[in-house]
């Protein structure tokens, strides 16, 4: 796999006393905000907040998943935002069926229904789709993954039942007992609660034996060779991991948004989410959701001046890539050693 | 006399109009130190890829343990008892020292689809993995990056993570290559350390060539054109004319 030029800290605070740093107060500061600015602003009459907090966490769990295949496994997928795609429409396209009728098997508003077929349909296309896609390396990878991702926005565009080009209304969200999503705040919480799920599970993930063959094989898969493992299926299974938990934010932003189309899942989707994962810091755990907080931030910030805001906003990510090695996590992980 | 552990019969590879191997025989016991020695371009590194299984042979067989190995991928080989160490060195640059000898355990240790507990408190994984730094004198490096290693380390360290996959038989590709001369001797006694492993050696170092093998062969445009104890290739009269007497 190709190997990105980024300072990678694969080691995890495995004892509390590392908390207590310049990373691990940020991580904290980083996590508790997420509650709570979003929760405050809205209980004190600024509901603005809370729909791009929403958005943003959606975004970050994304990034997340990303991160376990670019960051720890060196597997630069430019598709991941077909993924996010397939999670909306597996909550959009039920609900739709069962609305207008036709497809009685499917039609269901029922969420834990919903979210189980985003996550499989999103883990059987990373299946299929990965096991070709590994058989590349480098730019071949990065190119193949993508014109995966624009297979599945044709495919959608193609389809006339579910609005084709113009997308598809959600009349109902995911409905699951106790728990109304037409309430942002619920919503929100269910969001923020995934995120930290998602976050914990790669944490497992990375550290555990298998995390070990993933970040071994992401700069040197002729050595894991060598060294007895078949990096392949290994590969492989965590792209499929990444791909069902991506495929899991789909099904939350298809409920965020209510309005699902194909241009959530275009090339240009993908390229953002990688931002996040580089400009926060590839293979640092939380690095993805400080570049989902950094990418919306500069997006709201930016686009407030000018319409061109993808001007200022490209060359920012160039400088950073340029003179911010590991992305703002390698920078405080840096601070930190500095300090102590 | 013991039995060939390895045996290679007939070996051919050829890159377009350029034969690297050229119908190659040779036999390494079980238990010898084997050097194959040539001059640059003899097909030395193409020998040593084919018998790891990175690269494909055009014709002939390898027999290890009697067994036809040729068109078992690299990873299986590594499990029925052959490792390799690289000539441009190759460890995990991001890694630990230690996460890097105990991933090569863990090559061994059963299937690695464990997503839950932490690998680096596996007393299973650690345990082995410091024994085999001990055995390459590199125990307090442990918990260094192997990318601020100097060079002379990481490939102590290469020769701990061969080790780590307990082989029959090590595949050692230029172990001295790019070392200076303090290096080169603490390389040599590291691998004089392990008399009684099965070893083919690849070495421009003559000096680590004759203190260390049993037998060298002499590999000349993919041809080994002679095989013997240190003495007989010394006094052998086409090694003289094609290898040493250049060198000398």
């Amino acid at each position: 796999m190709a190997n990105l030029e980024t300072t990678q800290n694969s080691q995890m605070p495995d004892n509390w006393t590392s908390l207590f740093t310049a990373t691990g107060w940020a991580n904290l500061i980083l996590l508790v905000g997420l509650a709570l600015v979003p929760t405050i602003a809205y209980y004190t009459g600024h509901p603005f907040w809370i729909d791009i907090s929403t958005r943003l966490v959606i975004l970050a769990i994304a990034a997340v998943s990303l991160n376990l295949v670019l960051g720890y496994g060196g597997m630069i997928s430019f598709g991941h935002a077909a993924f996010l795609g397939i999670g909306a429409y597996a909550v959009g396209v039920p609900a739709y069926h069962a609305t207008y009728g036709e497809f009685e098997a499917i039609a269901s508003y029922n969420g834990f229904f919903q979210f189980g077929l985003a996550i499989a349909v999103a883990a059987l296309f990373a299946l299929i789709t990965g096991a070709i896609c590994l058989r590349t390396k480098g730019v071949h990878f990065i190119m193949i993954t993508m014109a995966f991702g624009q297979m599945v926005y044709f495919a959608i565009v193609s389809i006339e039942t579910y609005g084709g080009d113009d997308g598809l209304v959600i009349d109902t969200r995911s409905e699951f007992p106790g728990l109304d999503l037409s309430n942002p705040i619920a919503l929100y919480a269910l969001c923020f609660i995934s995120l930290l799920v998602v976050l914990y599970i790669v944490h497992r993930l990375v550290n555990s034996r298998f995390g070990m063959v993933i970040q071994g094989a992401k700069g040197n898969a002729e050595r894991m060779n060598a060294i007895g493992f078949n990096a392949y299926i290994y590969q492989l299974t965590a792209y499929v991991i990444s791909g069902a938990i991506c495929g899991y934010a789909g099904a939350l932003l298809g409920n965020f948004t209510t309005f699902i189309s194909p241009e959530m899942m275009d090339w240009s989707r993908s390229g953002e989410l990688m931002f996040m994962v580089i400009l926060g810091g590839a293979a640092y755990l939380l690095g993805p959701v400080f570049g989902a907080v950094a990418f919306i931030l500069l997006e709201e910030i930016l686009s407030g001046f000018t319409l061109y805001w993808h001007l200022p906003f490209g060359i920012i990510l160039i400088l950073s890539v340029l003179f911010v090695k590991g992305g703002m996590s390698g920078l405080l992980s840096r601070l930190g050693k500095r300090d102590g | 006399m013991a039995e060939p552990i390895l045996s290679i019969q007939g070996l051919h590879k050829s890159f377009g109009g350029v034969t690297a191997t050229d119908n190659v025989h040779l036999d390494v016991l079980d238990g010898e130190t084997h050097a194959v020695i040539g001059p640059n371009g003899a097909g030395k590194t193409t020998l040593i890829s084919q018998l790891s299984g990175a690269l494909k042979p055009d014709a002939g067989r390898i027999l290890f343990e009697g067994n036809n190995i040729v068109g078992q991928p690299a990873h299986k080989r590594s499990h029925i008892g052959l490792a390799r160490s690289f000539q441009i060195t190759s460890v995990f640059m991001e890694m630990t020292v230690l996460d890097n000898v105990a991933l090569a355990v863990q090559a061994h240790d059963g299937h690695s689809f464990r997503f839950w507990t932490p690998a680096r408190a596996s007393k299973n994984l650690t345990d082995p993995a410091m024994a085999c730094l001990k055995q390459v004198g590199l125990e307090s490096r442990a918990n260094d990056t192997a990318s601020v290693m100097s060079h002379g380390e990481r490939r102590q360290l290469e020769i701990a993570m061969a080790l780590a996959t307990k082989p029959k038989l090590l595949l050692l590709d230029e172990p001295m290559a790019g070392m200076g001369p303090d290096e080169s001797a603490r390389m040599v006694e590291t691998l004089k350390s392990l008399s009684g492993k099965t070893m083919l050696l690849v070495e421009h170092d003559m000096d680590a060539v004759f203190a260390l093998a049993d037998r060298i062969s002499v590999l000349v445009y993919g041809q080994v054109i002679a095989t013997g104890t240190p003495d007989e290739v010394r006094a052998d009269e086409n090694v003289r004319h094609a290898y040493l007497g250049e060198a000398a």
